[in-house]
């Protein structure tokens, strides 16, 4: 007994293709990874110190942190402009908590209780009301930092117990030179790519970001999906919060200012696609990474922060037309 | 009279009367002649930047890079200005416009032919005409008494006991209406942003209406600089940061989809409007505007909801028969 001539072959993927591999996003983000190393190598002499680069983590890992709740949420076509004033009004709530007396344990559950609050909200409104999320979480945006500042005015909150800034200001244990917030975004990074890459939940969220629509037909619960991504975005800015109001020991109504637009320039140059549909979390891992040390690089060489922000914006806008324009000039034999 | 109603213009401007006669309890002073033109000035600046985001929103982009551009431009003519004091000031307005025009085509370039998302592409942007305006400035600000005194005068005269600034918004208004109302360009906006694609398929080019877009939208954002400047005397490299947002937002609230297709002028201006009456009346109640924003963001909020509401009646019968059918359908 012959098996049927099978007509055509449907292989399960691709053949495998050096240039392919060569040319994926995560390896040229590699590549700038290696380049930024070695030009700020060049450049500073203690820069690969072992101490200079966990200080580096420092100061990117809680907007890492936050891009990746936001990656989660443009895979699935939507986004949240609201989380730094979520973190804001968690580092309000943490602030008011901290000088009735309470210790490091309950002002970490409120940070992280408030911004999933918050979340919850967004989604509830997201997907119930059907709101388009861009315009909406402007609003939120503007009611969470809004309550921060009507409650502060011009205060500012400073008397944080010593147990909870040490939560963002030491290492994780003094023989290793790691700080929490760097050791939180790599588990984060872990499940998320787990949930992403290797769980069904990511496929539905590639599904619901793809086509919504089609999605919902074929059975992918898209509203709740959304939901729970809302919330996940409230609780990394509710994290973020407690790192970030930790490490700086003070709650000012203008804290984490500009961080959504931030965590958005690390989710599109991470390669996810704004239009959603697709992405992958090691891009966003690697140009949090690549972002932080251009700026911590930087202004180790006393370039001036704002200076900076003209080169992330212009390798934002690089890393996105260069491959346009090189595809144009290749011709259209290379995209089918 | 009932189809009136059931606009959202018309309930956008009850609701602002509403909330005028409720403030004046509190402060009689509110209806004085002169907060209204306070008012009005107040807003000119949010409602020129609000017009010309919304024709950008109309075709389903969004300009973030707009307060940038403002303060660029702003911060070009101060500079200009200082350099020759004997420059006449309706010079330095068409520089201003002139710089954030070239700016706008920069973004109109990358999002038209090169096809970037809008979001990415003034996200970028925005990060990078702030910088530049760092870098003419070398970080220091222009002062008023670097400025000539004609300039300064500039968009402060009272015309009719009304600054010149409101006046400029007036025409600004106008402009838009006609633009937007009565001309080709400013129809096929409304068709990129309603359907792309059928939009194409009737002879539009889309690339080319999100050029012109962009190019407005940067030099409005141009002429407001320079009329920032000379209006509140100081040209600072920071200034107007993150006014993109409450442009974006009073968008909102008059009603402009974000989705695309759907805004009027009427509508952005009662937007202005509705968070220029609150901003004023906080300020007269309270002495004080820190709660002022978590109020606009409540109004946000509310009109956004509304807005997805009305969305989701998709289509309207427009053949009376086929209206009358429905509605003998619906009523059984």
């Amino acid at each position: 007994m012959s098996a049927p001539a099978q007509r055509y072959q449907v292989a399960d993927r691709p053949p495998f293709n050096l240039t392919d591999l060569l040319l994926r996003w995560e390896v040229l983000l590699i590549a700038l990874l290696v380049l930024v190393v070695a030009i700020n190598g060049w450049a500073t002499p203690n820069f690969l110190d072992f101490y200079n680069m966990t200080d580096a983590t420092q100061v990117f890992s809680e907007k890492a942190i936050l891009a990746l709740a936001m990656a989660l949420l443009i895979i699935a076509r939507e986004i949240d402009l609201s989380v730094a004033a979520i973190i804001a009004l968690a580092s309000l709530a943490m602030g008011y908590c901290a000088t009735q007396g309470f210790h490091a344990p309950v002002l970490i559950c409120v940070g992280l209780g408030v911004g999933m609050l918050c979340g919850m909200l967004n989604g509830f409104l997201v997907t119930r009301l059907n709101a388009p999320s861009i315009a909406l979480t402007i609003g939120t945006m503007s009611l969470y930092r809004g309550i921060a500042r009507g409650v502060l005015k011009d205060q500012t909150y400073t008397q944080y117990p010593p147990d909870f800034q040490s939560f963002g200001q030491d290492y994780v244990t003094s023989s290793v030179p790691i700080y929490m917030s760097f050791l939180l975004f790599l588990v984060l990074a872990g499940v998320a790519a787990l949930v992403l890459h290797a769980m069904p939940v990511g496929r539905k969220i590639m599904a619901s970001g793809n086509n919504p629509v089609a999605a919902r037909f074929s059975g992918v619960p898209v509203d709740r999906i959304r939901f729970l991504l809302f919330v996940a975005s409230g609780l990394a800015a509710g994290l973020a919060s407690v790192l970030l109001t930790a490490r700086l020991g003070s709650t000012r109504p203008d804290i984490a200012s500009g961080f959504e637009l931030e965590a958005v320039t690390i989710v599109v140059l991470g390669g996810v696609s704004i239009l959603g549909g697709s992405g992958t979390i090691g891009g966003v891992v690697l140009a949090a990474i690549v972002l932080g040390l251009v700026q911590f690089g930087l202004s180790l060489n006393n370039v001036t922060g704002i200076e900076i922000s003209v080169m992330i914006g212009a390798l934002l806008i690089g890393a996105i037309a260069l491959p346009i324009i090189v595809r144009r000039l290749l011709g259209r034999s290379s995209t089918h | 009279m009932k189809s009136l109603l059931q606009q959202r213009e018309t309930v956008l401007a009850l609701i602002i009367v509403a909330m005028g006669v409720a403030v004046s309890f509190w402060a009689p002073n509110f209806l004085a002649v002169k907060n209204f033109v306070d008012i009005a000035t107040d807003t000119s600046f949010l409602t020129m930047m609000a017009l010309a985001q919304m024709t950008v929103i109309l075709t389903r982009g969004i300009d973030l890079s707009v307060a940038s551009t403002l303060a660029c431009s702003g911060m070009a003519a101060a500079l200009i200005g200082k350099a020759d004091l004997a420059l006449p000031a309706l010079l330095l307005v068409f520089i201003g416009i002139a710089v954030g025009g070239v700016l706008g085509m920069l973004n109109g370039l990358l999002v038209a032919a090169l096809g970037i998302p809008p979001i990415v592409v003034t996200l970028g942007t925005m990060l990078v005409f702030r910088g530049l305006t760092f870098m003419i400035a070398q970080g220091k600000w222009v002062h008023d008494y670097e400025m000539s005194s004609s300039f300064l005068a500039l968009p402060n005269v009272p015309i009719l006991g009304v600054p010149m600034l409101v006046w400029i918004a007036l025409i600004v208004i106008a402009l838009f209406y006609v633009f937007l109302s009565y001309t080709r360009t400013g129809r096929m906006l409304y068709a990129v942003g309603g359907n792309p694609l059928a939009a194409r398929y009737v002879g539009i080019s889309v690339a080319r209406q999100q050029f012109i877009v962009y190019a407005i939208s940067g030099a409005v954002a141009g002429l407001c600089g320079v009329l920032w400047v000379s209006h509140f005397g100081t040209a600072t490299p920071d200034g107007a940061v993150s006014f993109e947002l409450q442009v974006v937002a009073a968008c909102v609230i008059g009603g402009v989809s974000v989705a695309g297709g759907v805004g009027t002028v009427a509508g952005a201006v009662l937007g202005t409007l509705f968070l220029g009456v609150i901003e004023n009346a906080l300020s007269l109640i309270n002495g004080s505007s820190h709660w002022q924003m978590a109020i606009a963001g409540l109004a946000i909020v509310t009109a956004v909801i509304i807005n997805a509401r009305s969305e989701r009646t998709v289509g309207k019968l427009i053949l009376p028969e086929a209206r009358r059918a429905a509605l003998k359908g619906s009523a059984r």
